[in-house]
């Protein structure tokens, strides 16, 4: 029986897509069977980040209607062979998914696989409340500034009320997924500070990702960065994520904490 | 919150409660309008300008049933401000509202009669608040059962509201931006306080808000409010009591 893993936040851009590939391909690159699920019906870009947009024929939606097999429908990924796509509708919208269909979908790829990563879209709607209501873990992505982090709240809150867990009385495993961060910025104060964030939030902290050139490299280029590029910041502090996710204890490494000499003085400097 | 700040005069929203007739139908209805009649007719004016509750529970009818009725009371003059104990299949935008909650208080004196025993047939009881926040403030006789309280062991999140009127609320952790506490008695924040804190929202003065920190977007006591904007800046972050002196918020650290 697979782990279901909800990556959500509330706010749109924050890095939830991004974080499901490259939490996905991580996860499978050592051999274990995962699927990400796109639930953005309407706004798939899943498909985009995963260069897999040319070879999607059926979706999420024509699974639900019934109008497609699950294995129709599932993408095998070229690079890693443990890794599916199950690709959202984008000319359809959230209407069509039932809490019927989704169930059914989520139970038949628990049996199939390890881990199944339900990409949420934003907002607190349908889309949303359906992607989390099957999860055992959620990964909560957040950027360090407040609006981000009110809405992770907002989100936490709906994750301990609204998923099929929180209704039977126990609890969805939480984790925080601080990305976009800058430790220059944060640093001057143009960004909350981690400790600050973790106060808000008050929920362990999977890793803290850095903003990075590499990401949007690797979004542009089609491949998870975690299979773009293995050795970059980024790239390492998802491994660690993922590492943490199955039950590691490792201490978060905060980015920049540890600049060179040279790299101090010309960064002073240059701000 | 916007729309709060822009709004140069606030509107207050409180809490009333108020005494209502609760009358209670049975079937056949004919027959039981027909005493209600011969109740009338010995007290012309009974039921004018009393505001009546309609209990229906237990009742095997239908919308359409219900809604006959309420016109047969009106053309009586008795006027349906509320449902006790209505399926949710039987209320209707037509129809007035459902009431819950209510309380029983002293019995109303029925119009006097000679003939005793239709009055008592017709069940005129003392009734439910008419409010769906109720105070005690304005019950004719005070209980006197213990005020209650509520205890919440877990950080309230943005987006909940933890609404009780019936006495004190106590948090054991934060209180997030955006989430909000509404309290007929005084409200205690054993954490940061960020969101909204309203006590003695059921016309309760003498209420207070307790925190460990305070960061909050308003606070109110009794519809009296102040928004982040209008506490003093050196209180922030601090453990503050805010109490209301008059019509006046004040507040103070907590030693």
């Amino acid at each position: 029986m697979g782990k279901v893993i909800v990556v959500t936040s509330g706010k749109g851009g924050v890095g939830k897509t991004t974080s499901s590939a490259a939490l996905g391909a991580a996860l499978a690159q050592n051999g274990e069977r995962v699927v990400v699920v796109d639930f953005d019906v309407g706004l798939r870009n899943l498909d985009l980040v995963m260069g897999a947009e040319r070879r999607v024929v059926y979706d999420l939606v024509n699974v639900i209607q019934g109008e497609a097999k699950l294995t129709q429908a599932l993408i095998r990924d070229k690079r890693v062979e443990t890794l599916y796509l199950l690709p959202a509708s984008q000319t359809r919208d959230k209407d069509n998914l039932t809490p019927e269909g989704v169930e059914q979908v989520i139970t038949a790829l628990k049996n199939a696989f390890d881990w199944v990563i339900c990409d949420s879209p934003a907002g607190i709607e349908r889309g949303a409340t359906l992607a989390m209501r099957h999860a055992d873990v959620a990964i909560v992505v957040t950027n360090p500034e407040v609006s981000s982090v009110r809405d992770s709240d907002r989100i936490i809150g709906l994750l301990d009320s609204k998923t099929l867990k929180a209704e039977n009385g126990e609890r969805v495993e939480k984790h925080l997924l601080l990305t976009r961060y800058d430790a220059a910025r944060a640093e001057r104060g143009d960004m909350l500070k981690v400790d600050d964030v973790l106060e808000i939030l008050s929920i362990p902290l999977l890793g803290i990702i850095p903003e990075s050139m590499d990401v949007l490299r690797a979004s542009n280029v089609g491949a998870p960065v975690t299979l773009a590029d293995g050795r970059c910041a980024p790239s390492l502090a998802y491994f660690e994520a993922t590492r943490r996710l199955k039950g590691e204890t490792l201490p978060v490494t905060i980015p920049g904490d540890k600049r060179s000499f040279l790299g101090k003085i010309f960064g002073r400097k240059a701000a | 919150m916007t729309d709060v700040l822009t709004q140069p005069r606030p509107i207050r929203l409180k809490g009333r409660s108020f005494l209502a007739l609760s009358l209670t139908p049975e079937l056949p209805f004919e027959d039981w309008l027909a005493r209600l009649d011969d109740l009338a007719r010995r007290s012309a004016g009974f039921f004018l300008r009393r505001p009546v509750i309609l209990d229906v529970e237990g009742l095997d009818i239908d919308r359409q049933q219900l809604r006959d009725l309420v016109s047969e009371l009106s053309a009586r003059n008795v006027r349906v401000m509320g449902l006790e104990g209505a399926r949710s299949a039987l209320l209707g935008a037509d129809l007035p509202p459902a009431m819950t909650d209510g309380r029983p208080a002293a019995d109303i004196e029925a119009p006097v009669s000679e003939q005793a025993d239709a009055g008592r047939n017709l069940h005129v009881e003392a009734a439910a608040p008419a409010s769906p926040q109720p105070t005690q403030t304005q019950a004719p006789a005070p209980q006197a059962s213990p005020m209650p309280s509520m205890v919440v062991n877990r950080p309230v999140r943005s987006g909940q509201s933890i609404i009780f009127p019936e006495g004190d609320v106590t948090i054991v952790g934060s209180v997030a931006s955006g989430a909000e506490i509404v309290a007929g008695g005084s409200i205690h924040v054993y954490g940061p306080l960020r969101g909204r804190a309203m006590a003695g929202t059921t016309g309760n003065a003498s209420a207070r808000i307790f925190c460990r920190k305070l960061e909050a977007e308003l606070i109110a006591i009794d519809g009296f409010y102040k928004t982040a904007d209008d506490l003093e800046p050196d209180l922030r972050g601090k453990p503050v009591q805010i109490w209301l002196d008059g019509e006046t918020i004040k507040a103070a650290t907590l030693g």
